[in-house]
């Protein structure tokens, strides 16, 4: 067990490769728990977002979910979040590391007529993820799981417990996260581990999660993402919306796409034996263009070692050949595209 | 469980197994267990010459990077190529087929700074309580 963001986390419950293996072929289930859940209740809870974030709120149809970025005056990321449009409330989901800085952030910019509330306390979120998490979680429950779309999120029981569903994940996979009153935790952990046991269930830990998400390209705050990494180095042009009226670091944000001369995130795939880790030098021939991000084995890719990078602007095509450094000596190094894995659909 | 009686330990979770003036060098159940998967070993190069609590290689799981420290001084006569191949051997047999390094000793045998097994299984029962 490991200290995070205030909670005690397993970082594997057995093996992070059984875990892994576990979400990518059949069903693993994650205790979430840690993460901030704010719920915002209000006419103008849309525009105070907007006006702090880089990808559209405004636009999000009732139940959709929407990744998000809340950004600094430079354009860098303050954190990077899921939001939640259910009927008549905003669920604003955190991470456990910035839960205090996004709290501080939206009640000092609250309108009048929005309530703001940090559920985090006495809410738990379980998630279910991989290609048999429907198959799994569809008998437990009265929502109609076929008419619930990625990125979409219901209310309804599990277990007969009542449960906000989402159809989001951080793994790649399809899967399912389930937002319940935190007493009921124990007891939902417990139903879906007995259920899950005809569909191969595991339960996972940090450590597949970390695995996971690097395998699919999803960004890890403090990472590929950081109040000094923008949303554009780290790539997520698509959840930076330019022509959305004013936002917080807007300006910083155009002036850097429009110079493009800014270092960005890429993917590595390494030659050798050895993992990539965060901090390692990158190097083309004699000059150092960046530093290692994130590094692992990917089991998705039959253990061979990828890493995220962040590196000069001159350096990121595909298929460019660059060096590792580590521990002294240099281990080649090729910019893949990400993500690394994508599921068959 | 207890630790094998026949060879030393050090708080650092390596385990070392004189055999006249040579010695075999690996890391302890205790190691293994808590690294998790390991994916990686890098190992010193036959001939390097090893000092004792210095880090001789590195042993790497899914998530974290651990150095192995030299139990002894002396000078690496043969690495074990089998676990650099397929370095989950360590997993599965860490105080056998999943040796490391051999060494010869830079002087007589001395099991100054090495705990006895007894003494070993003592550390690891309070690590994991």
């Amino acid at each position: 067990m490991s200290p995070f963001g205030g909670f005690l986390m397993p970082i594997q419950y057995s093996s992070i490769l059984d875990e892994h293996n576990a979400v990518r072929t059949a069903v693993g289930m994650f205790d979430l728990s840690h993460m901030g859940q704010f719920v915002a209740v209000g006419e103008r809870v849309a525009p105070m977002l907007d006006a702090l974030t880089a990808n559209e709120v405004a636009s999000m149809r009732p139940n959709q979910a929407r990744y998000n970025i809340f950004t600094n005056s430079q354009g860098g990321a303050h954190d990077d979040v899921i939001i939640y449009r259910l009927p008549e409330r905003w669920l604003i989901i955190v991470n456990a590391s910035n839960t205090a800085k996004i709290w501080d952030l939206l009640t000092g910019s609250l309108p009048s007529g929005v309530t703001l509330r940090d559920r985090t306390p006495e809410s738990a979120l379980i998630a279910l993820q991989g290609p048999r998490s429907q198959a799994l979680l569809q008998p437990l429950t009265d929502v109609d799981l076929n008419s619930l779309r990625y990125y979409y999120a219901t209310e309804g029981d599990v277990a007969g417990i009542r449960a906000e569903i989402a159809r989001t994940g951080y793994t790649g996979e399809d899967g399912f996260e389930l937002f319940i009153p935190a007493g009921e935790a124990p007891r939902m952990w417990q139903q879906l581990s007995a259920a899950g046991t005809a569909f191969g269930l595991r339960p996972a830990g940090l450590g597949a999660r970390d695995v996971l998400r690097l395998e699919a390209g999803m960004p890890l705050y403090g990472h590929e993402l950081a109040e000094d990494i923008t949303p554009l180095a780290a790539g997520l042009d698509w959840a930076v919306k330019l022509d959305k009226p004013d936002f917080t670091g807007k300006s910083a944000l155009l002036s850097q796409r429009q110079r493009g001369d800014y270092d960005r995130i890429v993917g590595l795939t390494m030659g050798g034996k050895a993992p990539a880790r965060t901090g390692y030098p990158v190097w083309r021939k004699e000059e150092r263009v960046g530093e290692i991000r994130s590094g692992s084995p990917a089991p998705a890719l039959g253990g061979k070692n990828i890493a995220t990078a962040l590196v000069r602007h001159d350096a990121v095509a595909p298929g460019s050949e660059l060096e590792v450094e580590i521990r002294g000596s240099r281990h080649p190094a090729t910019v893949a595209k990400l993500p690394f894995y994508k599921r068959a659909r | 469980m207890p630790q094998p009686a026949d060879r030393k330990y050090t708080k650092e979770h390596e385990w070392v197994k004189f055999d006249g003036n040579n010695a075999v060098v690996g890391i302890t159940e205790y190691a293994q267990s808590s690294l998790g998967d390991i994916v990686y070993v890098e190992l010193p190069k036959p001939g390097s010459k090893v000092e004792r609590s210095k880090p001789i290689g590195v042993v790497e799981s899914v998530k974290a990077v651990s150095d192995i420290y030299a139990p002894v001084s002396g000078t690496v006569t043969e690495v074990n190529s089998a676990v650099e191949d397929d370095p989950a051997k360590v997993n599965v047999d860490p105080f056998g087929d999943g040796w490391l390094v051999k060494l010869t000793l830079a002087g007589a045998p001395d099991g100054d700074g090495l705990l006895e097994a007894t003494a070993y299984d003592e550390l690891v029962n309070s690590l994991s309580h």
